[in-house]
């Protein structure tokens, strides 16, 4: 079965390590926020100037100030800062965020990513999709394996305008965990009950598979 | 006005002086943190031709959309600009030009244009639709694109807590672009929730200090929340 919304979250969660400093993008990473093990201490980046971003607020809570980059109140955790969008860009550019996890249209296995702009369709921005990707050393890209039409996103070539060059080296689906590398996706992880050979269907790039390739374990 | 004392009296002594084809930089994060009674005072005037560098443009009724009802904004510098129908139907139609510009580019060109520093290299936009054109240099192994600082004519921002002599404090998120903004403008604006006497304001905690200020201005705020979250206690 694919992975559902919930499950994408808590895979990308296992990910995180004691004391990370996280990007989390709009939509399913947001969701990782919930999984957080017991006992972790991660502190949440939010790009318009917010390092330690906890719930969102009580209604009682709510402040037309404190937002975070998708527009939604929220509050601060224990031990947040606040800072200028300048500011908070250096953190990312400078390369001081641990992990970023964000979402894609495509990817392909040179390690470009799609995910701002569908011409003629779409045109909304790129926000600091570019700069994240840019800057980040550790970046999981978090989306579906193939569109409604059965369509592969994990591509030769990227078709759209890119997000970001070379900058991929591990991307998470509803159907398995794959590292980039040499110009070749790896499949690490397939979601519980997929088959390799779904995936192998579902993957229009060059796709590498290991002789054992174990089911995700949530 | 005197000596330093940078408050002016309306909103239309505020935005005195802006011209139709402008420049101006404004602060604020989608609607938080956004110069709002300056923008109305903008659509009050009636400027036309903008070009404005900002994050994003409002919604449709609120913030800079507002400008976007008349067709005042001739071209736009933003990181992000759904959620506005206006927005989107003005840029198909070629009434409204737009230069998308990632979100942490946008914040570093409005730095660099009030620091004096007239370009700056970035690895952020490298073979993307962003480079295109630019000038790119090879540092240490990695490509890096040549981009050009943001001055405006006039900047717009809100802060909130300032002394008569324009030391800014900002809340919470709501600072974000404001203090970039404010240092890239040739006419610094910006509109505030308090105004205090000089030395009220612990030195130690001024956010941005008012030589980069013009002109001060106490409002009042509807601070309109574009995205209500909650979680139930």
């Amino acid at each position: 079965m694919a992975l559902t919304r919930e499950q994408l979250a808590q895979r990308v969660a296992q990910e995180f390590h004691d004391g990370y400093y996280v990007n989390l993008g709009i939509g399913i990473p947001t969701l990782a926020a919930n999984y957080i093990p017991d006992g972790m201490q991660v502190m949440l980046q939010s790009e318009n100037g917010l390092l330690g971003m906890g719930p969102f607020p009580l209604d009682e809570e709510v402040d037309a100030d404190l937002i975070n980059a998708g527009k939604q109140t929220v509050t601060m955790a224990t031990g947040a800062s606040l800072f200028s969008s300048a500011e908070s860009f250096a953190m990312i550019r400078g390369g001081h965020v641990d992990l970023t996890v964000l979402g894609a249209f495509e990817v392909d296995c040179q390690g470009n990513i799609a995910s701002y702009m569908i011409p003629g369709k779409l045109i909304k921005g790129m926000g600091g999709a570019m700069d994240l990707v840019a800057g980040a050393d550790n970046i999981i890209v978090t989306m579906t394996h193939a569109s409604k039409h059965g369509e592969s996103k994990l591509l030769p070539e990227c078709t759209l305008p890119l997000t970001g060059k070379g900058c991929i080296k591990r991307v998470l689906t509803d159907l398995a965990l794959m590292d980039i590398e040499d110009g070749k996706f790896v499949l690490r992880e397939r979601a519980p009950g997929v088959s390799v050979e779904e995936i192998v269907k579902l993957t229009a790039g060059e796709l590498v598979v290991p002789d054992s390739v174990p089911e995700m374990v949530f | 006005m005197s000596g330093f004392d940078k408050v002016v009296g309306s909103y239309a002594e505020a935005m005195a002086g802006l011209e139709d084809n402008m420049t101006v930089v404004a602060g604020g994060f989608g609607l938080c943190g956004i110069p709002e009674n300056l923008i109305k005072e903008i659509k009050r005037k009636g400027t036309r031709g903008l070009t404005i560098a900002s994050n994003n443009c409002g919604t449709d009724n609120c913030g800079l959309g507002l400008l976007l009802q008349d067709k005042q904004i001739s071209k736009m510098i933003a990181s992000y600009v759904g959620e506005n129908a206006l927005f989107e139907a003005q840029m198909m139609s070629g009434e409204l030009e737009v230069e998308l510009t990632p979100q942490g580019t946008l914040a570093e060109k409005m730095r660099a244009g009030g620091a004096g520093i007239p370009a700056f290299y970035t690895a952020t936009g490298y073979g993307t639709p962003v480079g295109e054109g630019k000038e790119v240099r090879e540092f240490n192994g990695r490509h890096y694109i040549l981009e050009e600082a943001i001055q405006g004519d006039f900047s717009i921002a809100k802060a909130w807590k300032a002394d008569r002599y324009g030391n800014l404090m900002f809340r919470k998120t709501a600072r974000n672009f404001n203090p970039m903004a404010i240092t890239a403008g040739k006419v610094a604006v910006v509109e505030v929730e308090e105004i205090v006497e000089p030395g009220e304001l612990d030195p130690d905690e001024i956010h941005l200090p008012g030589i980069y200020v013009n002109r001060l201005i106490k409002g009042t705020f509807e601070k309109t929340i574009e995205q209500r979250t909650v979680r139930s206690a």
